[in-house]
């Protein structure tokens, strides 16, 4: 192997040789441990071979100005700010929602006063996929999985008493977030706060849905048109708000590999700058706007590896592949969320000890913001009580472990640097399998994506069915008579009903003929890609049209998705 | 040798987590079954009535949305209604203990909760669809 002169490997001395030759005698003779969990020692948990010692060899390859760099410098391995969480610690932004509105406003107000930073909007399924509180596909599921938004009135109460110009925003939401982001830019100018003060996040990542959450309306196909005006729309009137959040959070809970949520999160936030910029948009002009949103999942080190291998890909691939020249277009800014597959419903207050581990990682690999799952996730929606114990690891992790002084301070070990380069290289090459099929929309209309997930995640299966992972509580360790005595929270059928009847009052007291016009209006939008659908979408919630009647309006010009189904 | 026992894997509601159903799937699959897998956003209705024309002898449905008390239920009265509470109905998802007992009493025959091992869900299937293979032919 060649030594290049600013090589993280130097060049091994005689005495040094000898030590390792010494290691390897000595390690050889190692018997391996038994008992649970040892029949995967020489994998991650997302199968990529590990070996037990890593040194300069692993490295030699690696150049300190190519692939490290410093902190705050292209690509970014070490992190995208100079002095990282010495300047600034990550935002800490539980997701909440559940019920209606004001319950989960009660819920912010709560978080807001126990110190978290930013507000995160779950929403329920009724909502995520494009339907009323009292349409029949939403029988049984509204506010069960987050909070249920029908128009603009439930998006006024849920921000009730909060000022929508100081705080920041995320929204998960994807199949209508063109929707949700028109319904939250009006009810803030109802307040009064200009369009342009509002700062946050809409998920609005429309390719992982097809590939993961399945939470789709449209093909994708016409969808990535209604991407490009929001992206257009938030680069004109919205400067502070992030287009896009890219996100390989759902992938990896549906199964994938930590090499999979890497690159096909990637795959698709190129996907999205290609698109943009074949939209006559300049890459700078929208680029900085995107985030990422990742799943910190339980292999400690890979998931730190991974972030920092994401960092140098899009870095990489901005500058390189797609010419922009804003050093904000090369960097890539993320939020983490702890894993919720990690979970497990036995024992749960052992979940309490997974998220710390898994934030800890989100941490030092660079993250931006970070979500930590609650206790009882796996059970139920959150209680107060557990998500304050998860906002409360955050701080002990923020202000009492000391990792936040040293920037990047895993950069430079062996092990961290050669895997992180390993993910990278297995990320290339879903990439050319990616491009081979013709794109990420022809790769998900082939399926690829959504075998490669199951294939995992079946394969992960069966290693905890032989035992050779063990996840504690549920294959080793278990305890037979548990009962569970922690307290739940439970969505009653009520709410269902009072959110049925307040969505049909809402139509019986507004000006049928704006809400009409309104939607004439947007499904001419729909029809011709020269005028951005927002400020029509903003039009019909200002006349209080609900969601469920936008995305109906929509699906008549665009047509519904269907998936074909396989395992 | 007769032919295989054959199970529908169902999707319904809203609920887009479909990774524990293709999990299933896979592992009945594995163990020589004939799977059909319905894919998502099911109505109970139709897939008792997959169940029926396809002949199945069970039903597993896979629930991660909170909407299980709404359509376990629903399927429960579908498959009375059909005359075909022959056909063994089980179940999975994220279910609280009070909620699984409440729904074995309404006449799912059993409900398996995250960690279940995939050997006893396979030995479930393969012995209750067994037995009723064996009442009906």
């Amino acid at each position: 192997m060649i030594q290049r002169p600013s090589g993280l490997g130097a060049q091994p001395t005689n005495e040094f040789i000898h030590e390792k030759e010494q290691w390897e005698a000595a390690s050889a003779k190692g018997k391996g441990r038994k008992g649970p969990g040892s029949g995967a020692v020489d994998r991650t948990i997302s199968d990529l071979p590990l070996k037990s010692l890593y040194g300069p060899e692993d490295v030699a390859h690696l150049d300190l100005a190519d692939d490290l760099s410093y902190p705050g410098q292209y690509p970014y391995t070490r992190g995208i700010h100079p002095n990282m969480y010495r300047d600034r610690l990550w935002t800490m932004r539980q997701f909440a929602g559940f019920g209606n509105a004001k319950q989960t406003n009660e819920r912010y107000h709560f978080l807001l006063a126990q110190g978290q930073h930013g507000l995160s909007v779950a929403f329920d399924m009724p909502t995520l996929m494009g339907y009323d509180s009292d349409a029949p596909q939403s029988r049984g599921e509204v506010g069960k999985c987050g909070v249920a938004i029908d128009s603009l009135a439930d998006m006024e109460s849920l921000f009730d008493g909060i000022d929508m110009g100081d705080i920041t925003t995320s929204m998960t939401i994807n199949g209508p977030a063109c929707i949700a982001l028109a319904q939250y830019v009006a009810a803030a100018e109802k307040k009064g706060i200009p369009r342009a003060k509002l700062g946050g996040t809409i998920q609005a990542d429309i390719l992982k849905e097809y590939i993961a959450q399945k939470e789709w309306i449209f093909p994708p196909r016409p969808h990535m048109r209604v991407i490009v005006d929001m992206m257009r729309f938030c680069r004109d009137e919205m400067p502070k708000w992030n287009s896009i959040s890219v996100s390989g959070y759902h992938i990896r809970e549906a199964g994938s590999t930590a090499a999979q949520e890497l690159a096909f999160t990637l795959a698709d936030g190129f996907a999205y700058v290609e698109a943009g910029m074949k939209a006559g948009m300049d890459v700078d002009s929208f680029a900085p706007r995107l985030s990422f949103f990742f799943n910190a999942h339980i292999d400690f080190f890979e998931e730190i590896c991974k972030y920092r291998a994401a960092r140098r890909i899009w870095a990489r691939h901005l500058r390189e592949k797609y010419g922009a020249k804003d050093p904000r277009s090369w960097q890539l800014r993320f939020h983490t969320q702890t894993a919720g597959c990690s979970a497990t419903a036995q024992q749960p207050e052992n979940n309490i000890v997974r998220v710390a581990y898994e934030a800890l990682a989100a941490v030092l690999g660079g993250t931006q913001s970070l979500h930590t799952n609650s206790m009882d996730e796996v059970l139920a929606l959150p209680t107060e009580k557990s998500v304050e114990i998860a906002l409360r690891t955050q701080q002990v992790l923020a202000y009492e472990t000391n990792v936040t002084n040293v920037v990047d301070p895993l950069g430079g070990s062996y092990y961290v640097e050669a895997l992180t380069d390993e993910l990278e290289k297995q990320a290339e090459e879903y990439f050319r399998q990616i491009e081979e099929y013709g794109g990420v929309i022809e790769a998900i209309e082939a399926g690829f994506f959504q075998r490669e997930i199951a294939d995992a995640s079946y394969r992960y299966q069966r290693s905890l069915e032989t035992k050779d992972r063990v996840i504690v509580g549920v294959n080793a360790f278990e305890k037979p008579e548990e009962t569970q005595d922690i307290e739940l929270l439970k969505i009653t059928e009520e709410i269902e009903r009072g959110q049925a009847r307040g969505v049909q009052n809402i139509r019986s007291n507004r000006d049928a003929q704006a809400v009409g016009n309104a939607l004439d209006r947007l499904k001419k939008a729909c029809n011709d890609p020269s005028d951005n659908l927002m400020p029509h979408l903003i039009d019909a919630v200002n006349a209080y049209a609900t969601e469920g009647e936008i995305v109906e309006a929509m699906v008549q010009v665009y047509g519904r998705y269907t998936e074909r189904a396989a395992f | 040798m007769s032919r295989p026992l054959r199970v529908i894997i169902a999707k319904a509601g809203l609920d887009g987590h479909d990774r524990g159903a293709k999990v299933i799937a896979r592992a009945l699959r594995d163990a020589g079954m004939e799977v059909i897998y319905t894919g998502l956003f099911q109505t109970p209705e139709q897939i008792v009535q997959t169940a029926i024309q396809e002949d199945a002898d069970g039903i597993g449905l896979s629930i991660l949305s909170g909407a299980h008390m709404t359509l376990f239920p629903l399927i429960v009265e579908q498959l009375k209604a059909q005359g075909a509470q022959d056909i063994v109905f089980f179940g999975g998802g994220t279910i609280p203990p009070e909620d699984a007992d409440e729904l074995r009493r309404r006449g799912v025959q059993a409900i398996f909760t995250p960690g279940a091992p995939l050997s006893e869900i396979v030995s479930f299937v393969e012995h209750e669809c067994g037995k009723r293979r064996e009442l009906v032919g």
